[in-house]
C-alpha cells in the first residue's frame, strides 16, 4: 500500500491530482513536524508559536510564526463566546436547533475562512520550500502537521526511519 | 506551482493518471473496491445509522425504555386527562404540554444522535512522533518508561494532562476517555446509559435541556394528573380517579428527573463536569490554592458559556470517504510501538488485536520454562503468581508497547469511585436509578474478578497490579485483555 515506503513508489502510484498534491509526487515525504497545543489559556484551540528545529533550514522563523499566530486568532474567532454566539446559540434553542438546517454556525464559517487561508499559506509560502501545512481539523485539532518534502533524486534520502531521528537539513 | 527543478524532472517520468479519468491502467484494486466512508471503519465501540449521520453507544437498550417511558406517560396524560382538563380548566393545557413533549422529545434525540465530541485518534504518525518525544525525554533507555503525563498551568492550576494509551495522545484537558464507547470525548461529562451516548463537549447543552425540559414536563403532567383526580374525586370516588392516570410513573420520575437536573445546573453554574466533581478535581479539599480554572468567575457567565457559546463542529467527519492514498512515513523501528503488525492507513489489526496476539504468544511463551528477560523483545509481560512458586523459573517481563496498560499514575475513568453514590443520594431520592447507573456500568464491565488479581508480591510492579484492581479497566480494553492474560498466566 501506498505510504509504506515513501521513497521510490509515490511516482508508480496513481492519486488523484490536486494541486498541492502534485508537490508530493515530485517529492518525497521526508519528515513531518507537529505543532502541538498550547493549553496554557484553557480548552480553547491554540497553538504553540515555538520554532521547530527541524524546518529551520527551510523556513524563516517570522514567517512560520505569523502563520500559527494568525490561526490562532482565527480559532479564538470561532470560540469567541460574546453577543453574536449568544444570539447564534438562544435563536438555535428557540428553534429547537432546526436553524442550523439552512444556516452553518459561526464556528462553521471561521473554519472555511481557515481552510482558504491555509492553503492560501500553502501555496504562497511552504509549498516553494517543500512544506505542506494539513489543516488541524484533519488531525482533530490537535496537531497542526507540517510535511517536509525533499526533492526526489537528491541525495538517497531515506525513508522516514533514517530521518526520524534528526532533522532534514542538508 | 513553483517547484523549479522538480517540473522538468516531473515530465520526462511517469506522467500520474488521476483516478478521474479511467483506464485499465490503473491500479486495479483500487477501482475495485467501492468508496468507503469514515464511520464503517471508525475505531470506537459506537454505532452508526443512516449512513453515518447518527452516532450512538454499543448498549443502546436503555435508550429505547427511556422513550417508551416518555411515550407512554405522554400518550396516557393525552388520552385520558387532556380532554377533561381542557374542558374544565383551559384548552391551553394541551397545547403547553404538546409543545413540551415535543421540546423533550427533539433534545432527547439530538443528544442521543450527535457526536458528543469525540476525538479522533492519532494517525501513526503522530503517535510516532509522541512516542519519540516521550523517548527522549525519559532517556530512551529500553527499559519501559514511567506513566506518561504532561503538566500544564491553565489560569494558575496545574492540571495533568494524561496519555491515552488506547487514542495514543495526550488528553486535552477535561477530556476524559468512556471505556463503554472507547472514545476520548472532549470536555467528557459522563456516559449516559438513557440517552445511549456519552455527554460531552457537543452534546452536553442538549442533554441539559432535555432534563430541564424534561423535568418541566413531569412536573406538569403530575401537577394536572392530580389536579384531575382532585376535580374527578369530587365527581365519582377517589380511587377510581386514581386507577385511570400515569401518576405512579410520574411520581417516582419527578424526584429523580428534577433532583438530576438540580445537580446539573448547579455543575453548569460552576462550570465543572460530572467527571470532576465527582473526583472532586477543584475542591480545595485538594489543596489550599486549588480552584477550578476553566470558571469565569461568576455564575451568568459560567451559564451563557455553557449554553449559548458556540458550537464547535463534529472532529471525526463520519461521512467523508477514506483516502488511501496519503502518504505516510515508514513505520519507526523501535520495538516498543510497533509489535509484528505493518503499518496500514487502514489499519485492520487494531491495537486490542495486537495486544491479545502478543499476550497469546507470551503466554505460550510463558508455558514452556524460560526466564525472559526483556532487552530487545518488544512485548513483555509481569507476571506475579500468588500461589509463590508454581511458575516454574519466575518468568519476569514487563508489559510494555501497546500493551502498557499498568500504569503506576492512576488512569482516569470516566467515573468509578464508590463514593459517588453517597454524594447522589445525599440530593436525591434513594429511587434515584440513573446515577447509579451512570456511575457503576464502568466495575460492571469488569470480567476478571478482583480477588484472582495477585497481591501482595515481591515484584516491583505489584503496586501497580493492585491499582489496576481498583481501577481494573478503565478506559482501556487493552487493559481487560492484557488483564486476563496476567490471571491466565499466574494460574499456570
Amino acid at each position: 500500500m501506498q505510504g509504506l515506503v515513501p521513497t521510490a513508489t509515490d511516482g508508480n502510484m496513481a492519486t488523484e491530482f490536486h494541486n498541492l498534491q502534485e508537490l508530493r509526487h515530485s517529492a518525497s515525504l521526508a519528515n513531518k513536524v507537529f505543532i502541538q497545543r498550547d493549553y496554557s489559556e484553557g480548552t480553547t484551540c491554540k497553538f504553540q508559536t515555538k520554532f521547530p528545529s527541524e524546518l529551520e533550514s527551510r523556513i524563516e522563523r517570522t514567517l512560520f510564526e505569523d502563520t500559527v499566530k494568525t490561526l490562532n486568532n482565527y480559532y479564538a474567532e470561532a470560540e469567541k463566546i460574546g453577543g453574536q454566539s449568544y444570539l447564534e446559540g438562544c435563536l438555535a434553542c428557540a428553534t429547537a436547533y432546526l436553524i442550523f438546517l439552512c444556516m452553518e454556525t459561526r464556528y462553521e464559517k471561521v473554519l472555511k475562512k481557515i481552510a482558504k487561508y491555509i492553503q492560501e499559506q500553502n501555496e504562497k509560502i511552504y509549498a516553494p520550500r517543500g512544506l505542506l501545512i494539513t489543516d488541524p481539523i484533519e488531525r482533530g485539532m490537535r496537531v497542526i502537521e507540517i510535511s517536509i518534502y525533499e526533492d526526489r533524486g537528491s541525495s538517497g534520502s531515506s525513508s522516514g526511519s533514517s530521518s526520524v531521528s534528526g532533522s532534514t537539513a542538508r | 506551482m513553483h517547484l523549479g527543478v522538480s517540473e522538468s524532472m516531473r515530465e520526462c517520468e511517469y506522467s500520474q493518471i488521476s483516478t478521474r479519468s479511467s483506464t485499465p491502467m490503473e491500479t486495479p484494486y483500487k477501482k475495485r473496491t467501492p468508496k468507503k466512508r469514515k464511520w464503517e471503519s471508525f475505531p470506537g465501540r459506537n454505532k452508526f445509522y443512516c449512513d453515518g449521520r447518527i452516532m450512538m453507544a454499543k448498549q443502546t437498550g436503555v435508550f429505547y425504555l427511556t422513550l417508551v417511558l416518555i411515550l407512554v406517560t405522554c400518550g396516557l396524560f393525552f388520552t385520558f386527562d387532556c380532554q377533561f382538563l381542557a374542558l374544565k380548566l383551559t384548552p391551553a393545557i394541551p397545547v403547553i404540554g404538546g409543545v413540551l413533549f415535543l421540546f423533550v422529545l427533539g433534545t432527547l434525540l439530538r443528544t442521543s444522535f450527535s457526536d458528543p465530541g469525540v476525538l479522533p485518534r492519532a494517525t501513526p504518525d503522530e503517535a510516532a512522533d509522541l512516542e519519540r518525544q516521550i523517548d527522549v525525554a525519559n532517556g530512551s533507555t529500553g527499559y519501559r518508561p514511567p506513566p506518561r503525563t504532561k503538566e500544564v498551568v491553565i489560569n494558575g492550576q496545574t492540571v495533568k494532562l494524561k496519555y491515552c494509551f488506547t487514542c495514543k495522545i495526550f488528553r486535552p484537558p477535561r477530556a476524559s476517555h468512556c471505556s463503554l464507547c472507547d472514545n476520548c470525548v472532549e470536555r467528557f461529562d459522563h456516559h449516559c446509559p438513557w440517552v445511549g451516548n456519552c455527554v460531552g463537549r457537543r452534546n452536553y447543552r442538549f442533554f441539559y435541556m432535555f432534563i430541564l425540559s424534561l423535568s418541566f414536563l413531569t412536573i406538569f403532567i403530575f401537577a394536572f394528573v392530580i389536579t384531575h383526580i382532585i376535580l374527578r374525586s369530587h365527581q365519582n370516588g377517589f380511587l377510581k380517579a386514581l386507577k385511570e392516570s400515569p401518576v405512579v410513573v410520574c411520581f417516582f420520575s419527578v424526584w429523580s428527573i428534577v433532583g438530576l437536573s438540580g445537580f446539573h445546573t448547579y455543575l453548569i453554574s460552576s462550570n465543572q463536569t460530572t467527571n470532576e466533581d465527582i473526583k472532586g478535581s477543584w475542591s480545595s479539599k485538594r489543596g489550599k490554592d486549588n480552584h477550578n480554572p476553566y470558571s469565569h468567575g461568576n455564575i451568568f457567565t459560567n451559564c451563557c458559556a455553557a449554553l449559548c457559546g458556540p458550537l464547535p463542529p463534529s472532529l471525526i467527519d463520519r461521512r467523508g470517504f477514506i483516502q488511501s492514498d496519503t502518504p505516510q512515513l515508514a513505520p519507526p523501528t523501535n520495538g516498543i510501538t510497533m509489535y509484528g503488525a505493518t503499518q496500514s492507513q487502514q489499519s485492520h489489526m487494531c491495537d486490542q488485536d495486537q495486544c491479545i496476539q502478543s499476550t497469546k504468544f507470551v503466554l505460550q511463551a510463558a508455558a514452556t520454562p524460560l526466564l525472559q528477560q526483556q532487552s530487545s523483545e518488544p512485548v513483555i509481560l509481569t507476571a506475579s503468581p500468588e500461589n509463590g512458586g508454581s511458575l516454574p523459573g519466575r518468568t519476569s517481563l514487563t508489559l510494555a508497547g501497546p500493551c502498557t496498560s499498568l500504569p503506576l499514575g492512576q488512569p482516569t475513568p470516566p467515573t468509578s469511585t464508590p463514593s459517588l453514590s453517597c454524594h447522589e443520594a445525599t440530593d436525591i431520592h434513594p429511587l434515584q436509578e440513573p446515577l447509579a447507573h451512570h456511575h457503576f456500568l464502568t466495575p460492571e464491565e469488569v470480567p476478571s474478578p478482583p480477588g484472582m488479581l495477585p497481591c501482595g508480591s515481591p515484584m516491583g510492579h505489584s503496586h501497580t497490579m493492585q491499582a489496576s484492581f481498583f481501577n481494573p479497566a478503565s478506559q482501556d480494553s487493552l487493559h481487560e485483555d492484557s488483564v486476563r492474560g496476567l490471571v491466565k498466566l499466574s494460574s499456570v
